[in-house]
C-alpha cells in the first residue's frame, strides 16, 4: 500500500515537472516569436499569464456609413481559453471606439460585467447599467445595438446559438422600450444586409 | 365546534322555513316572458310567477338546449342531462348538483300540470355549467344572453328644453354608434350584436313621437312633422359608459349647445323593453392606439429638445379624433396623458377591450445624424421561434368553468405570445400602413421591417409599430414639430385603418385567408 502511494506521488511529481518544462518552453521560446508575428497592433494581452500574447482574428460589427445596416470589420483580439473568456475578450474589443467612418451601435462608456455560457449554447452577457441608461432609444437604433452584440458573439463563436442580454446582473425587458430581451436571441442576418428594395407599387392582398 | 354546528343547523332551518313551504304556497300564474338571445336567433321563453319569483318552463329550455329530463321518484329528484353532463335537481329543496358541485336555487322545481317549472336562477347557476357556453341572465330587462355577444344596455330618456326635444341614450358598456336621417325618422345604429334597450321616461311628445326598434341593433326615433334639424353629441360617463345626446330642433330654431348636458328627468313609466339581435359579423369595431413612452420614460430626445413621448401622444390623439369623428369606431389610447404605462399593460389594454387593431406610435433614432424617413414594424418570430412554432402547430386548449356558470373552451396560448396567430394579418395591415405613409411622408430605405418588439408580442390582434421619422435628425425633428407633418401621418394611418376595415368586412375571415400571406410584406416571415 505504502509502495503504491509513493509510486503515484512520484508519478505526479514527474508529470508536473514535465508539464512545467513544456509550459516554460512554449511561453519563453515559442510564444514571443509567435506573438511578434500576430500582435500587429502591439496591444498587450491582459491578465492571461498562461497565454499572455496570443491573439485571434475576430469579426466585430458597427453601424454602416448609410446608417441602414450593420457592417462587419475584422480585428485582432486577445485569445480566451474558454468560450466565455473568448466572448468577453471579443466584446471588450467591440466596446472600444469604432473604426473611422463607422459608428458604434453600443453607447459609449458601456461596461461588460461578464459572460456566462450554458451547455446548450446560450450566452448570457451581463452589461453594466450604462447600456440602458445611455441608450438614446428608437426602434432601429435599439435593434442595431442588440443585434450588434448577438451577431458579434455568434459569428465568432459557433458554439453559441443564441444570446441573452442582461443588465447589471438581471434579466432585462428592453433597453429603451422596443426590442424584447426576455429570451435569448438567435442571430439574424436581416440587419447585416442592405435593405430590400421597397416600392409603393404593390398589389393589395 | 358545537357553536358552528348550531349556526349551521339554524341556517338550514331558516332556509327550509323561508325558502321551502313559503315559495310553494302560491299557485303559479303567467308572467311577462323572457327573451333569449343567441348569435343566430332570438327566442321567447314563457315565464310564470310563483311566490314573487319568475319560473321558466323546463320543457322549453329542454327544446332549446337539447336536454333530457327524467324524474327519479326514489330519490325525489329531477335529472337534467345534456350529452354526458347531468344536473340533479332536488324536488325537496332548492339545491342542484352538477358533477359533484352543489349550487343553491331559491326554490325547488314546481310541477304545473304535466310540466316542470324551474326558477330563472337555474339557467345561470346550473344550466350554464353543462351547456359549455356563457349564459348571462339580465333580470331587469328579462333577457338571457347565450354566448359571447356584445349586447350593451341602452337606457333612453327624453326631456323638453323649450322648443328643443332632448333624447339621452346611456350606453353601457360604451359602443360606437352612427346617426342617420331618413324619411320621418332618425336611426341610431350601435356597433353591437344587439341592444338591450329600456325607456326610463315616457318617450313620445315634442319632436320625438316615438323611440322603437328599427333593426337588430338600431333604435328609430319617429319625428314630428315640424322637426327641422338635429345635433348628436357624446359624453363619457363613469365605468366605460357613454351618453349619446340627440337634440331635436323644430324647423327654423337653433340647436342648443352640446355642452348643455343636464341629465334627463327620472323615469315616470317603464314600458316593455324592446330587445333585438343580429348575428355577429367580422368587423373592425375597436382600435387601440399606443402613444410610445411617457412619464419618466421620455423616449428619444431630438437635438432641439423635442421629446418622443410628447409627439407620440399628440399624433395618437389626432388619430383618435379622426377615426371617431369620421368612422364612428371605438378608439382607445393606452395613455391619454404624460404617464408611464408598462409595455405589458399597453397590450393588456388592447386585449381587455377586444381591440381589432393595435397601432403603436413612435419616433426613431439613428447614430447617423442624417438618417431620415418613416418605418413600419410588425413582429418577427425569430426570438420566439421554438415556442411560436409549437403553439402554431399544436394550439393547446382546455375547457374551463367560467365565473357565473358555464364552461368555455379556452385557448392556452400564453398571453405574452398572443401575437403569434395574428402575424399574417399584422403583415397585411403593416403593408397598408407603409403604403399610405409612403403616399404622404418620406420613407426610410428600411420602410417595412420585422423585429422582436416587446409591445407587439402580447397583442391579441393585428398589431404594428410606426416610427414616424428620425427625431435624432434635426431636420426630421422639425418635421415632427410641424402641424402639416403630423396631419399627414394621422391621415395616412386613418387611411390604412379604412383599407383594413374594408378588407375585414368584405373579405374572408382573416385567419382563413391564405391570400393574405402572399404579399411582399410577408417575404421575411420565417414561418409557417
Amino acid at each position: 500500500m505504502a509502495i503504491g502511494v509513493r509510486f503515484v506521488a512520484g508519478t505526479i511529481v514527474v508529470a508536473a515537472l514535465v508539464g512545467a518544462s513544456s509550459w516554460a518552453l512554449v511561453t519563453y521560446v515559442v510564444r514571443p516569436r509567435d506573438a511578434a508575428t500576430t500582435d500587429t497592433e502591439g496591444a498587450p494581452a491582459e491578465g492571461r499569464a498562461e497565454t499572455p500574447a496570443r491573439r485571434i482574428t475576430a469579426t466585430l460589427h458597427y453601424v454602416a456609413e448609410d446608417g441602414l445596416r450593420l457592417v462587419s470589420v475584422t480585428r485582432e483580439v486577445p485569445f480566451g481559453a474558454t468560450t466565455a473568456e473568448q466572448a468577453e475578450r471579443i466584446l471588450e474589443a467591440q466596446l472600444e471606439p469604432p473604426p473611422e467612418r463607422l459608428l458604434s451601435a453600443i453607447p459609449s462608456g458601456t461596461t461588460l460585467r461578464g459572460v456566462f455560457v450554458s451547455h446548450t449554447g446560450q450566452a448570457f452577457v451581463d452589461f453594466g447599467p450604462e447600456l440602458r441608461s445611455r441608450h438614446p432609444g428608437g426602434s432601429l437604433n435599439e435593434i442595431f445595438t442588440v443585434y450588434c452584440i448577438v451577431s458579434t458573439l455568434t459569428t465568432n463563436l459557433p458554439a453559441l446559438r443564441s444570446v441573452q442580454i442582461l443588465i447589471d446582473g438581471r434579466e432585462a425587458d428592453t433597453l429603451a422600450g422596443h426590442v424584447d430581451l426576455r429570451r435569448p436571441l438567435p442571430p439574424s442576418r436581416e440587419w447585416l444586409e442592405p435593405p430590400a428594395p421597397q416600392t409603393a407599387a404593390r398589389n393589395e392582398p | 365546534m358545537n357553536a358552528s354546528r348550531l349556526v349551521a343547523a339554524c341556517v338550514v332551518a331558516v332556509l327550509l322555513v323561508v325558502g321551502g313551504p313559503a315559495s310553494l304556497a302560491q299557485a303559479p300564474r303567467p308572467g311577462a316572458p323572457y327573451a333569449l338571445l343567441t348569435a343566430e336567433s332570438r327566442r321567447t321563453l314563457s315565464a310564470v310567477q310563483s311566490g314573487g319569483r319568475d319560473l321558466l318552463r323546463l320543457d322549453e329550455l329542454s327544446d332549446l338546449f337539447e336536454l333530457t329530463v327524467r324524474e327519479d321518484r326514489r330519490s325525489n329528484a329531477l335529472t337534467v342531462t345534456r350529452r354526458d353532463r347531468t344536473i340533479v335537481l332536488s324536488l325537496d329543496q332548492g339545491l342542484a348538483s352538477i358533477g359533484g358541485r352543489l349550487v343553491s336555487l331559491p326554490v325547488p322545481p314546481v310541477r304545473d300540470g304535466n310540466r316542470w317549472l324551474v326558477p330563472v336562477d337555474f339557467v345561470a347557476r346550473a344550466l350554464a355549467l353543462i351547456v359549455e357556453t356563457r349564459i348571462e341572465v339580465r333580470r331587469a330587462s328579462r333577457l338571457i344572453v347565450v354566448g359571447e355577444l356584445n349586447v350593451p344596455q341602452v337606457v333612453v330618456r327624453q326631456e323638453q328644453l323649450g322648443a328643443v326635444t332632448r333624447l339621452a341614450f346611456d350606453v353601457s358598456p360604451r359602443a360606437a354608434y352612427t346617426v342617420t336621417q331618413e324619411a320621418g325618422r332618425l336611426l341610431v345604429r350601435f356597433d353591437a350584436d344587439a341592444v338591450d334597450a329600456s325607456m326610463e321616461s315616457a318617450v313620445g311628445g315634442g319632436l320625438a313621437e316615438s323611440v322603437r326598434a328599427a333593426d337588430a341593433n338600431t333604435l328609430a326615433v319617429g319625428l314630428a312633422p315640424h322637426f327641422g334639424t338635429y345635433r348628436a353629441s357624446t359624453l363619457p360617463l363613469d365605468a366605460g359608459s357613454i351618453r349619446v345626446v340627440l337634440d331635436l330642433a323644430p324647423a327654423g330654431a337653433p340647436v342648443p349647445s352640446p355642452s348643455d348636458t343636464r341629465p334627463a328627468q327620472p323615469p315616470a313609466v317603464a314600458p316593455e323593453p324592446p330587445v333585438f339581435v343580429s348575428p355577429g359579423a367580422p368587423a373592425v369595431r375597436t382600435i387601440v392606439i399606443d402613444p410610445g413612452h411617457g412619464g419618466d420614460e421620455s423616449g428619444a430626445t431630438g437635438p432641439g429638445g423635442l421629446l418622443e413621448k410628447n409627439v407620440t401622444l399628440d399624433v395618437a390623439r389626432r388619430l383618435r379624433s379622426l377615426i371617431e369623428g369620421r368612422l364612428g369606431l371605438r378608439v382607445l389610447l393606452t395613455r391619454d396623458d404624460d404617464r408611464l404605462v408598462p409595455l405589458d399593460e399597453r397590450a393588456s389594454i388592447a386585449n381587455n377591450n377586444k381591440a381589432d387593431v393595435f397601432i403603436s406610435v413612435h419616433a426613431n433614432v439613428s447614430p447617423r445624424p442624417d438618417s431620415r424617413g418613416a418605418e413600419v414594424f410588425y413582429l418577427s418570430l425569430d426570438a420566439y421561434e421554438g415556442e411560436a412554432r409549437r403553439l402554431a402547430e399544436h394550439p393547446p386548449s382546455r375547457s374551463l368553468m367560467t365565473l357565473g356558470g358555464g364552461t368555455r373552451e379556452i385557448g392556452l396560448i400564453p398571453w405574452e405570445m398572443a401575437q403569434v396567430r395574428h402575424l399574417p394579418e399584422s403583415a397585411v395591415f403593416a403593408q397598408f400602413v407603409e403604403e399610405e405613409l409612403r403616399r404622404r411622408v418620406e420613407m426610410s430605405a428600411r420602410a417595412l421591417q420585422q423585429a422582436p418588439l416587446r409591445v407587439l408580442v402580447g397583442a391579441n390582434m393585428p398589431a404594428v409599430l410606426v416610427e414616424m421619422a428620425f427625431i435624432s435628425n434635426a431636420d426630421q425633428e422639425e418635421r415632427l414639430r410641424a402641424d402639416d407633418f403630423k396631419t399627414a401621418v394621422t391621415q395616412a394611418l386613418y387611411d390604412a385603418v379604412l383599407r383594413y376595415r374594408a378588407r375585414i368586412q368584405s373579405g374572408p375571415t382573416p385567419s382563413a385567408d391564405p391570400g393574405a400571406r402572399g404579399g411582399a410584406a410577408l417575404r421575411r416571415t420565417p414561418w409557417p
